[in-house]
């Protein structure tokens, strides 16, 4: 599994074998393909360019184009084990309620999303005084397509509103592993780039998601 | 039957007739006794009968999908979709189309004989449905000693036909292709239809469906029906770029001849159609469509008629600029088709070509079709 992306690493090792899967922004399918094949899940995918379903087709994956602000209506409740949405949160009309679809489709969510409270944003909006450009966040403010962005501070404060469950948290970096954090801690606020969130509803029974150790949070 | 052996593709075609303990029921309560189906076909079946694709054709289309149209001498239909080196390839699979019961061009239909009075059908001919047709479509694969189709394929009313293969013989297909289709037909499908038919009725030479007794015809119905559809399967923005208000000549006639090259466009077409098509067949398979509800025989749920399709494989597809079968009719296909838990994709095509874009060059069209086709050989294993 060379040259495999860190979160996707971290997804397959969250997801159960055999578990139905929602890939919601899933491109080319390169996720869902992993997962069918390491895991067996069953999986489908939302993607909004016609070129990505185009690829996820000749995978032989199930796709359906589509908006995760606007068409994950079309999925009825509790059809998926899991659903995913990575690196996309920020990128939605209404986060919010886009949590709460995909919490509405699935029993639990793996979403991911760049930390703004990360030390270079803050020390680039500090120094220039001007919105940040990382290389996590590479466009400047009149083009990007991140128009939610929030700190892992702001996500957790979400969370804590949502009636939701924190099973698993951990940081996300540039080719680097992922790496388990605590999502209420002050210091990983500056030091996560990015974070990945395994969630469930609380009225979901607590699973210990295979290969995760017992000091990690939530459940 | 008949066998062409051509240099490239195996293609064979003829008239199946079915034996008088054979009849097509019919939703209506009915029966067609010595029912016949026109049918054409490219490649050749293997060995383990796992090869075969049906396509289903649309309202005025025929079972000539990849061959030269014996009456209009044009190339096939489809043929960006069928053919050496296509998405579904005669050297790959075996591919069959056959014209709908109802239809024109040799199959059952009311202008064939009728076999009690010895007489052309006329209106005495059955009202049929989307799924008579399919249940002639399966008589027929049947007696073709095909168990399972690898895929049943359709665009606009073929894939109306498409989605009751899969309500109706869910265990008898493998995969689904609908491109611009719908689950039911809307108010205002209907009302375009209508015009139609009371364009044709409207005709004197029509005599009440008699025609054929009276040795005349409706052509000017037919054709101002035909003209009246084929605005329905064009974009506004379709017609305005192929013709703008461009004039037919120098300056204005001052008349009602055809000064605009819109207008000129819209005649022939109403004239090329009537002498392919059966103004007859034209009223019984605008009804087919007219009465089509998929969900309306299932209780009023779509995904209720889905219930047995869980493991067939669709493939939904959908044109930006539609406005015959928009969108939203696709989105509710695939709605049910999600709540019934089936394996269904979905994409939208960009394309301001309108509804007519599912036999046009769309490559996105091509590309999404030749993946999710050849994923589906993959799947059952064909090489």
């Amino acid at each position: 599994m060379t040259g495999v992306r860190e979160d996707f690493r971290e997804i397959l090792r969250l997801v159960r074998p055999g578990a139905r899967v929602l890939d919601v922004g899933c491109g080319g399918g390169e996720l869902l393909e992993l997962l069918a094949r390491e895991k067996q899940v069953d999986g489908r995918g939302v993607e909004i360019s016609p070129q990505g379903v185009s690829a996820c087709l000749a995978r032989g994956l199930a796709v359906m184009q589509g908006d995760a602000d606007r068409d994950l209506d079309q999925f009825p409740t509790g059809a998926f084990d899991y659903a995913v949405l990575s690196q996309t949160l920020q990128a939605t009309r209404n986060p919010r309620q886009v949590l709460g679809e995909l919490l509405r489709i699935a029993d639990r969510a793996v979403v991911s999303f760049p930390n703004f409270g990360h030390w270079r944003v803050r020390w680039s909006l500090l120094r220039r005084g001007r919105m940040p450009e990382t290389r996590s966040l590479p466009e400047p403010w009149w083009s990007t397509p991140n128009i939610h962005l929030c700190t892992l501070a702001d996500f957790n404060a979400l969370v804590a509103d949502l009636d939701v469950r924190i099973e698993a948290c951990a940081a996300l970096s540039e080719g680097r592993p992922a790496r388990p954090m605590d999502p209420n801690s002050t210091l990983e606020n500056w030091r996560a780039e990015a974070a990945l969130f395994l969630l469930a509803r609380r009225s979901t029974d607590p699973v210990e998601p295979e290969g995760v150790p017992r000091d990690l949070f939530g459940g | 039957m008949t066998l062409e052996a051509t240099s490239e593709i195996e293609q064979q075609g003829g008239v199946w007739r079915f034996p008088a303990d054979q009849p097509l029921r019919l939703d209506s309560g009915g029966r067609i006794e010595g029912l016949e189906i026109a049918w054409a076909s490219y490649g050749r079946l293997n060995a383990d009968r796992s090869n075969a694709v049906l396509i289903c054709h649309a309202l005025t289309l025929d079972q000539h999908v990849a061959a030269t149209h014996p009456v209009t001498g044009k190339p096939g239909w489809w043929t960006r979709l069928v053919g050496p080196g296509k998405p579904l390839d005669p050297a790959r699979h075996f591919i069959l189309c056959a014209n709908v019961v109802g239809g024109c061009q040799g199959s059952t239909g009311p202008g064939s004989v009728n076999p009690a009075t010895g007489r052309p059908w006329g209106l005495t001919f059955p009202v049929i449905t989307i799924a008579d047709m399919v249940r002639a479509q399966a008589m027929l694969v049947e007696a073709m000693g095909v168990e399972t189709l690898l895929a049943v394929v359709g665009g606009s009313m073929g894939g109306m036909q498409v989605l009751q293969w899969a309500a109706s013989y869910p265990e008898r297909i493998f995969s689904a292709v609908c491109v611009a289709g719908a689950a039911r037909h809307s108010a205002q499908n209907i009302a375009f239809h209508e015009v139609g038919r009371q364009a044709i009725m409207a005709d004197p030479d029509w005599r009440g469906g008699d025609y054929a007794l009276h040795g005349t015809r409706p052509e000017k119905g037919l054709a101002v029906a035909r003209m009246a559809a084929h605005i329905t399967y064009l974009s506004e923005m379709a017609l305005q770029r192929k013709f703008g208000r461009e004039l037919q000549r120098d300056g204005l006639s001052w008349g009602f001849d055809a000064d605009f090259q819109v207008e000129s466009y819209l005649r022939h077409q109403g004239a090329s159609f009537v002498d392919r098509f059966d103004a007859n067949s034209y009223l019984y398979i605008t009804r087919a469509m007219d009465y089509f509800d998929l969900a309306a025989a299932h209780g009023g749920v779509l995904a209720e008629a889905f219930s047995g399709a869980r493991d067939i494989r669709f493939c939904i597809l959908s044109f930006t600029s539609d406005w015959l079968y928009p969108t939203p009719e696709s989105r509710h296909i695939v709605r049910a088709l999600n709540a019934a838990g089936a394996r269904a994709s979905f994409v939208e095509i960009e394309s301001d070509k309108g509804h007519d874009a599912f036999l046009l060059d769309e490559p996105v069209m091509d590309a999404a079709l030749a993946g999710f086709l050849d994923s589906v050989c993959t799947a059952r294993g064909l090489k």
